[in-house]
């Protein structure tokens, strides 16, 4: 193709945060009318490339050229008068405010008086053309994820964006919401827009892109490879840089007695809804039992209610016979609960103080790191070196206060705190959200070692495939209710089933 | 704004060849802190003498005068030190809160709780007058502790049960503590009308250096009690506590992310409670030691603001409890000075500027600057 066809061109870009050099002489293509996935792991650079070209970040060197013109941008708003305009992973829009309201924030027009029946007519017009179904009148708080991202889109349309940079946008969506997504942005295509796809995940750039451009530490490792001309293979090893095995050997074992049982369990979230309803659950010993869901479907409130965490409203919970709900949280610690939280920063670890502060979190209690009411630092200092070791925790030294280490490393630090104590029931909350590929395996392989040495697992995860590669047996939670039980790893039954499709064949304890 | 604008850069600003960048450390050095908290007090001196000079005074002069108010002489460093033992104690109870992120600003009303609940062993006749000093001292000792902790655990209490803000309920509490004493002080123990109580017998007095002079006549004349050596060891204690015991450790944890400590299984609701006592007792116990030390018996102007002092001190000391004894020793200094150049209002302006350069010289630790080159 002709170099004019480029509608955008990044050349030698470099952009370098406080110790890391996030792009590093980077050029990037996009053409006109294409969806160009943007492929890499955490911290490779992709989002901050973005960044730079909608404006947001300034880069130390390079150049942009928009439709053969050299630019330079001050602010975001700068990129949207050009046409180019990002969606982030974390919204900006204002839940009490309507959709109209959200998408004309911040522009001139209308000035003064808002008449926004006008305005709401003309949103609705635009996301019919476009394929994306809302109502203007909606308050942005009452609608799902999957719909404030099609307002985010809006919010781009309607500023006349004609390059739509998507951060990660599947993310937060469940398969069908994907799959409706994927069909806008091929809709957006048809009508000219060109689209940049952010993510981390091979499948989704595979199915959507036209070409895919992989970055790694902040370097291109291949610049717009067609997805008919390469593999899932070869892209993860031009992501990490290694050869990367799909498939976690998993040895078959015979589940023993039950750790855990959940008899009639009800919840209420933090609004005070109902969030889980008459749960019953029964998991053993050895066995990997995942939980899929679209995300804010009781999912945290389960994890909650059984690590003692949030009060259930009705029923039992056992861990080995032994009643823990409603005591605190110290009960099932002691009983050998451990907990992989899902909010790692803010429930998991305490940012300021350091890895040792951190890893003996659980155990301080216990010789020997008590010693009458005082804490043996040595023996908490040895345990943290040990296991900075042996979990391969990247730090300077175990001081390190914890706010420092990367994604990966901190879910290292969580893990090796709450594996080493030898759990006989381990909740896991998306263990693997938002890890690099690499990291991935290694937790994923952390998790089978722990099933190996007989412990209960309850693995809550978005990801269908990790679900299906890791458990002995799969449920499904929608709306805070046990929608299936021993659900057959098939992408499209447990897709359904997550979104509510067939709420009335309520378990399938038969089929198991 | 236009396409035109965009190209051309930003039109309002100055095209140096140079840019300064803020960029957050990433590692904090461990000489660093000191080095910036020296750094600020030289700056805060200098912009002091500039300002000084400005109204015609000579700088030179005036913080000579001030040193020599504050440590120029055994005599006066040793009010200096009797001026620094309560801000001690306040500013480790402020400490010990702030670590948990309880925000203690009632350490006012917990010395003067502390300071009531002393007079009212000897005053009441608990003990009796003719009992042994040291029996005395330690009941006095005793009473302050729990007056003090009483005075904490209401605000504890509330905010653990109730989640009332305890900036609210701790301020408050400062007001009717000193109406408290008041009502003792004008009414039940008023000595001839006056709105104080009677002199304490002299076994409830601290021992001060004076008292061996003469043994050794060097010590004649100093001031300095027993308190200091109650403060001592109370930093000490709280500097043990919080950074080598298994409370101390849930204090930390639980100051620094409390759902994580929840998460640990860890009593939140308890740890309020027994911290908010906690500094009460240190607060109530710098009370104590003032009547017992200084004053010698419940008046109404004991605390010139110990309490609040406290909270300043607390910071300036990073609530490093072992790092407050010298900070307040630079305040007690500075308040002594205070006293012997009142008119001029030197020694409050100098306090001011040291206290606004050490904390605006926190940006400094948390980030540094750095002069790009522009392309």
């Amino acid at each position: 193709m002709a170099e004019t066809d480029n509608l955008v061109e990044m050349r030698g870009i470099v952009k370098r945060f406080p110790g890391v050099l996030a792009n590093d002489q980077v050029d990037f293509e996009l053409r006109r009318g294409e969806i160009h996935a943007l492929l890499g792991e955490n911290g490779a650079g992709k989002s901050t490339l973005m960044s730079v070209l909608a404006g947001l970040y300034k880069p130390e060197a390079g150049t942009i050229v928009v439709r053969g013109e050299p630019v330079s941008f001050n602010s975001p708003r700068d990129a949207i008068a050009l046409g180019l305009g990002m969606i982030h992973q974390h919204f900006t829009l204002i839940d009490s405010h309507t959709v109209t309201e959200n998408i004309l924030l911040g522009l001139d027009d209308p000035r003064f008086l808002m008449r926004l029946s006008r305005y709401d007519k003309r949103m609705a017009e635009m996301g019919e053309r476009f394929g994306l179904q809302i109502t203007p009148q909606a308050k942005i708080w009452q609608l799902s994820v999957g719909e404030q991202q099609r307002v985010e889109i809006l919010k781009m349309l309607y500023r006349g964006v004609q390059v739509l940079i998507m951060d990660e946008p599947t993310s937060v969506l469940a398969p069908q919401e994907i799959e409706e997504l994927f069909k806008t942005l091929r809709s957006m295509v048809d009508q000219g827009k060109s689209i940049v796809f952010i993510s981390h995940k091979l499948h989704e750039a595979m199915s959507i892109a036209d070409r895919i451009s992989v970055l790694r530490h902040g370097k291109v490792t291949a610049a717009g490879i067609k997805p008919e001309a390469t593999s899932k293979a070869e892209l993860a090893n031009l992501m990490v840089g290694r050869k990367v095995l799909f498939e976690v050997e998993k040895k078959p074992r015979q589940p023993g007695d039950v750790v855990l049982e959940l008899h009639g369990v009800s919840a209420d979230n933090d609004k005070g809804r109902p969030a889980l309803l008459n749960i019953e659950l029964e998991l053993r010993s050895g066995e990997i039992l995942g939980l899929a869901g679209v995300a804010g479907n009781g999912q945290t409130e389960l994890g909650e209610v059984i690590t003692g965490l949030r009060r259930c409203t009705s029923g039992k919970i056992l861990v080995n016979g032994k009643d823990v709900a409603n005591r605190s949280a110290r009960i099932p610690i002691e009983y050998g609960v451990a907990h992989i939280p899902e909010d790692r920063t803010h429930v998991g670890t305490a940012p300021n103080l350091s890895i040792t502060d951190n890893v003996i979190m659980k155990g301080y209690r216990d010789p020997p790191l008590a010693r009458g009411i005082s804490l043996d630092r040595n023996a908490a200092r040895e345990k943290a070196e040990r296991l900075k070791d042996e979990y391969t925790i990247l730090a300077p030294s175990v001081e390190t206060p914890v706010r420092l280490l990367s994604g990966g490393n901190l879910q290292r630090v969580i893990l090796a705190r709450e594996l080493s104590g030898k759990p006989t029931l381990l909740i896991a909350m998306q263990p693997t959200r938002g890890l690099d590929v690499g990291a991935i395996e290694g937790v994923q392989r952390l998790l089978l070692e722990q099933r190996e040495a007989g412990a209960a697992i309850l693995l809550v995860s978005e990801e269908l495939e990790e679900i299906f590669m890791l458990s002995d047996r799969i449920a499904v939670i929608y709306e805070g209710e046990i929608v299936g039980d021993g659900v057959e790893p098939n992408a499209e039954r447990v897709g359904l089933l997550m979104t509510g499709g067939e709420r009335s064949r309520k378990s399938e304890r038969a089929a198991r | 704004m236009s396409s035109e604008s965009a190209k051309s850069g930003s039109p309002g600003r100055l095209n140096l060849p140079f840019e300064l960048q803020v960029e957050p450390r990433l590692n904090i050095p461990a000489w660093l802190g000191p080095l910036v908290s020296v750094v600020a007090i030289v700056l805060a001196l200098l912009l002091g003498a500039f300002v000084l000079a400005l109204v015609g005074g000579d700088p030179i002069r005036a913080y000579a005068h001030i040193a020599g108010a504050a440590f120029g002489s055994l005599g006066v460093f040793s009010d200096t030190l009797v001026k620094a033992t309560p801000l001690i104690l306040t500013g480790l109870a402020c400490s010990v809160a702030f670590r948990m992120k309880l925000w203690n600003i009632g350490a006012e009303g917990q010395f003067f709780m502390g300071a009531l609940g002393a007079s009212i062993v000897v005053l009441a006749g608990i003990v009796p007058e003719n009992a042994p000093r040291v029996a005395t001292i330690t009941a006095m000792l005793v009473a302050g502790v729990i007056f003090g902790a009483a005075w904490g655990f209401v605000p504890g209490w509330l905010k653990a049960r109730l989640r009332v803000n305890e900036i609210i309920t701790t301020l408050m509490l400062n007001y009717i503590a000193i109406a408290l004493v008041n009502y003792f002080i004008f009414g039940v123990w008023s000595e001839g009308g006056f709105q104080m109580t009677r002199t304490f017998q002299k076994a409830a007095w601290l021992p001060r250096l004076s008292d061996l002079a003469e043994q050794f006549p060097i010590l004649r004349g100093l001031t300095t009690h027993f308190g200091l050596v109650f403060a001592a060891i109370a930093a000490v204690i709280v500097w043990y506590i919080l950074y080598r015991s298994l409370w101390g450790y849930e204090i930390r944890l639980i100051g620094d992310n409390a759902r994580a400590a929840e998460y640990a299984g860890i009593n939140i609701t308890r740890n309020t409670v027994l911290v908010m006592m906690f500094s009460g007792a240190l607060a109530g116990l710098g009370g104590m030691s003032e009547i017992a030390g200084v004053v010698h018996r419940l008046q109404g102007s004991i605390s010139p603001g110990y309490g609040f002092t406290g909270i300043i001190i607390a910071w300036l000391a990073k609530l490093n409890p072992l790092v407050v004894v010298p900070v307040s020793v630079l305040f007690g200094g500075l308040i002594l000075a205070g006293r012997e150049i009142q008119p001029a209002g030197v020694p409050r302006l100098i306090q001011g500027i040291i206290l606004f350069m050490l904390i605006a010289s926190e940006v400094s630790l948390r980030y540094r600057l750095r002069f790009v080159r522009r392309r």
